[in-house]
């Protein structure tokens, strides 16, 4: 096998799947805070919920087209980079992946037609139903996608024959021994994530004071998630751990770089693991702490790297580097939660400078954390590509290194200029804020046709400079049915209801 | 394995499994086929109002529309993992390209209105990724048809096999026949200006993609014997005269509906044109998933693998169709100038 194939090969799935996720995360998250403002707009009738939800959900749009488009080529690669991969696991891994697409995939592409275009086309009830579905429908597909990525790392409920795995009990399939952990984990990861934009988005408008009844909203949903999947992430987190350490040790033996099993262990808080000698230079340590995370016993004693022959030990550093990122963010993210839940409650929340300029900044670091956790994972699980059955170098497609040098410039060049288009065009859209009247539950005909929607035009509009009004594109004309009896915003109107008392924290969203 | 020395599962699963793919695939051809035409038209539309009627009229539907392409690859990888490998590795080069150019039309529904009224850029982007993605499909269908080379159930060509005048054939065939599918969506879908630049187009595209029909209907028996021996031979040309008769009569429908009062009546031929030219092909590559050599029963993957899926299959499959018709009808009738949420 050609090795220079295999590493870019690697590469352009790293590369291509590393792009994807950070999309999903955010669809995720979004498409249920949506959902979430969109039930609290109908349980409540307060317009700024409905603002909000019709804000945050040309953002999603936006988000999940990006997701859409990063995902397909994906489903082709196991085929196109991982033939081999295809033959020997497709009889498990297939199924899994054929149950998304027809459970989740179809689900969010339909009803996203209806949440996105339905506004004034179908009864609000139907609307909000659409915007519970499509939520439903991106964690359902991390459900399923992620039975089979962690099928990848423990799996079960299978037989080999002739080097072909063969299923043999669906439910162990599926429910392998990592899966429970690694779904709970990384959907936590991707609602924390989006909390974290969220309370971002929050924290600048404040800081800029507009839109400050929607700030106020965003930053009180943003700290409350915060403050609650911060700490049932860490938990969530070290189970997951645990697990690992049963099932596939020498991913855990890499992320604490240690070496030698010779005693209750240390955690290593900062080392440069040497790999060539089997060592850690520059080691900064807490003795018997990595026995007690890893054991919950002062004395508590796994395995350590020379415990495994070169050949089937993972690599070492990034592994290291990207798991202590993950967990430096998880712990900035409970700080942020903590600190933001102590504000709140004497009531300093929004006036608290400092605290609203460094949230303000932090919104990425849940996509690093994401990004940080899954090198973690995949790299730890070298060099199987499923573990125990199949190995990388082996898994590889009879395709040469040219054609997939020359396909991988093409994904960098392709993702890195549109996906960066796309995060400038979110950002824009983030920092214009949510601008426009809300639609009341109650003045909205049934089965309207479509019609424009004066308010998103507008908000393009003034984002972008002027368009050229079209004839068509008239934005009152009577009899067109709509937001009736509201008076359409003046553009430049944004500061709203400045002087509006904080509301109490009762649209905590339901995690 | 000849399927003779086959009974049971082991004979019918495949062949299910086989259908349900064909399913899908036709699905995808049809529906992201007017979306796609949409896009190949789009320049013809000169003014922004027009094109933002023609794009408003399939924004609901495209991203369930290639949903439809993600089941057929996965239907290929769940119940026929060999052949997945095989025509994926032999197609790598139309496949990655294709799906490059969906990544450039897909994100051109959303970042064309934000980025407006700098959206000039999606524009193209939206029309040539349509183009060159339906282009690649059609190179895809020649390099399939005109057969992989497999060694010990490997792919053992090499990564240009798929070059060649019938491959290149079938890319511009399909660039027009999608197109023709678009532009009789839009006399459905559309009003005014868009409706009759639409009606314009229609007629030279029908006769167009007929051509090519004609075309690879000559062209794929002159050049494989097995094909022709399908067609030609005794029975069979009386069991098969139905297929070219249909294609006849669907022609004059559409013909005929692309000028007259009924909005949907072109549209519906041409799904109908669409759907016998794919039987068509289907009879010419039966048994073979990768011609000339895996069958569906050697590429078919494990009885339990193929149950299972199909079990998920004979329960959502209905409930699909069921929401997409229910989507399709929420935004039925025509779009007027100006409408969309943006
Ligand atoms: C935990 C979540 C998660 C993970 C690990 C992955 N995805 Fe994903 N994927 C989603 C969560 C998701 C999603 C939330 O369902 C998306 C993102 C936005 C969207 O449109 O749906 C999606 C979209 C999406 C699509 C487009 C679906 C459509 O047409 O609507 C495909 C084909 C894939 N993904 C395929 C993959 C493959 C082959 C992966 C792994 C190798 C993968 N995804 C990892
Ligand atoms: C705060 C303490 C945290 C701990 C102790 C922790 C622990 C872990 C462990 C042990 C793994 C590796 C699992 C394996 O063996 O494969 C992992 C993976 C991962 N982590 Fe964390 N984590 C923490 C915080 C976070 C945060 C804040 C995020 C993101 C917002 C995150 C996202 C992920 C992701 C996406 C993965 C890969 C998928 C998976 O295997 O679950 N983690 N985490
Ligand atoms: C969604 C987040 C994911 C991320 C960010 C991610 C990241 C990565 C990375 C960085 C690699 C390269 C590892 C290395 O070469 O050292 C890799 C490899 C791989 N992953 Fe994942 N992965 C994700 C999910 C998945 C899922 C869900 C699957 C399968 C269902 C999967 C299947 C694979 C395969 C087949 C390889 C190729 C073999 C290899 O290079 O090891 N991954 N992934």
């Amino acid at each position: 096998m050609d090795p220079n194939a295999l590493i870019l090969a690697r590469l352009q799935f790293a590369f291509t799947i590393s792009f994807h996720i950070i999309f999903p995360a955010f669809s995720i998250g979004l498409s249920a805070y949506v959902a979430t403002l969109l039930v609290l707009w109908k349980r409540t009738g307060k317009d700024h919920f409905h603002r909000l939800a019709r804000f945050w959900t040309k953002i999603f749009a936006v988000s999940f087209a990006m997701g859409v488009v990063s995902g397909i080529p994906l489903s082709y690669q196991f085929g196109t980079n991982w033939a081999r991969f295809s033959e020997v696991a497709g009889n498990v891994i297939g199924p899994l992946i054929g149950y998304e697409v027809l459970t989740a995939f179809f689900l969010e592409a339909t009803f996203l037609g209806v949440m996105l275009f339905g506004w004034q086309r179908v009864a609000p009830w139907l609307h909000v139903t659409a915007a519970i579905l499509v939520a439903a429908g991106t964690a359902i597909s991390g459900f399923w996608i992620l039975a089979a990525n962690s099928w990848m790392h423990t799996p079960d409920g299978y037989v080999l024959h002739d080097g072909v795995a063969v299923p043999v009990n669906w439910l162990r399939v599926i429910f392998n021994p990592s899966f429970p952990f690694r779904f709970a984990h990384m959907m936590t990861a991707a609602y924390l994530t989006t909390s974290v934009v969220v309370l971002a988005a929050g924290a600048r408008y404040l800081i800029r004071n507009e839109f400050e009844t929607e700030g106020r909203t965003m930053m009180r949903m943003g700290v409350g998630m915060l403050a609650i999947l911060g700490p049932l992430q860490m938990l969530l987190g070290d189970q997951h751990g645990l697990n690992t350490l049963q099932y596939e040790p020498a991913k855990i033996a890499a992320i604490e770089a240690h070496w030698d099993d010779d005693g209750p262990a240390d955690l290593v808080l900062f080392a440069l693991p040497d790999e060539a000698n089997e060592r850690n230079r520059a080691e900064i340590a807490i003795p018997h702490f990595g026995s007690m995370v890893l054991t919950h016993k002062w004395d508590g004693r796994f395995a350590g790297l020379k415990d495994f022959p070169r050949n089937q030990r993972p690599p070492v550093t990034s592994i290291f580097f990207a798991f202590r990122a993950m967990v430096a963010i998880g712990v900035t993210l409970i700080a942020i939660g903590l600190t933001g839940v102590v504000l709140w409650w004497r009531k300093e929340l929004f006036t608290t400078k400092w605290y609203l300029h460094i949230v303000a900044r932090a919104w990425w670091l849940g996509f690093i954390a994401i990004l940080a956790g899954w090198l973690t994972t995949e790299s730890g699980r070298q060099p199987y590509v499923a573990y125990g059955i199949l190995r990388t170098e082996d898994a590889l497609s009879p395709v040469s290194s040219a054609v997939i040098a020359t396909s991988l410039t093409l994904f960098v060049l392709v993702y890195c200029v549109l996906f960066s288009i796309g995060i400038f065009y979110i950002h824009r859209l983030i920092w214009n804020g949510p601008k426009g009247e809300a639609v009341k539950p109650t003045t909205l005909p049934e089965g309207l046709p479509n019609r424009p929607l004066a308010v998103a035009d507008r908000s393009t509009r003034e984002s972008g400079g002027k368009v050229a009004q079209s004839p068509g594109q008239a934005v009152h004309q009577p009899g067109q049915g709509q937001i009736a009896g509201q008076p359409p915003q003046q553009p430049g109107q944004g500061k709203q209801s400045s002087g509006q008392t904080p509301q109490p924290p009762d649209e905590e969203p339901k995690p | 394995m000849s399927p003779v020395e086959l009974t049971g599962s082991a004979y019918w699963l495949p062949l299910i499994c086989a259908a349900i793919i064909a399913i899908a695939v036709a699905m995808y051809v049809v529906l992201d086929g007017f979306d796609l035409g949409v896009g190949i038209l789009f320049p013809y539309f000169p003014e922004e109002v027009q094109r933002d009627q023609t794009m408003n009229s399939v924004a609901p539907f495209w991203d369930g529309n290639e949903t439809w392409l993600v089941l057929g690859g996965t239907g290929l990888l769940v119940a026929f993992p060999f052949a997945y490998a095989v025509v994926m590795s032999a197609l790598y080069v139309p496949l990655i390209l294709m799906l490059l150019a969906l990544v450039f039309r897909g994100v051109a529904f959303e970042f064309r209105w934000v980025a407006k009224p700098h959206h000039q850029k999606w524009d193209i982007a939206f029309a040539a990724g349509s183009t060159v993605a339906a282009f690649c499909q059609g190179l895809m269908l020649g390099g399939l048809l005109g057969g992989i080379q497999v060694d010990g159930n490997h792919f053992g060509g090499g990564a240009f096999d798929w070059f060649n005048p019938f491959s290149l054939m079938c890319g511009f065939g399909l660039v027009v026949g999608y197109a023709f599918l678009g532009a009789c969506w839009l006399i459905m879908k559309t009003v005014e200006g868009v409706e009759q630049i639409a009606r314009r187009l229609a007629r030279p595209l029908c006769i167009a993609f007929l051509l090519f029909i004609v075309l690879v209907s000559v062209w794929t028996p002159l050049e494989f014997d097995r094909i022709a021996a399908r067609w030609f031979s005794v029975p069979n040309m009386y069991y098969l005269a139905p297929v070219p008769i249909l294609t006849l009569v669907l022609a004059v429908v559409c013909w005929r509906g692309i000028g007259g009062k009924h909005p949907g009546r072109a549209f519906f031929g041409a799904v109908g044109l669409f759907v016998v030219a794919f039987i068509g092909l289907a009879i010419s590559t039966m048994p073979y998933l990768v011609p000339p050599t895996l069958t569906l029963w050697q590429a078919a993957a494990a009885p339990k693998s193929q149950g299972f899926i199909l079990a998920g299959m004979s329960f959502m499959v209905p409930i699909i169709l069921g929401y997409t018709v229910f989507v399709y009808r929420t935004f039925r009738g025509k779009i007027r100038p100006g409408e969309g949420y943006h």
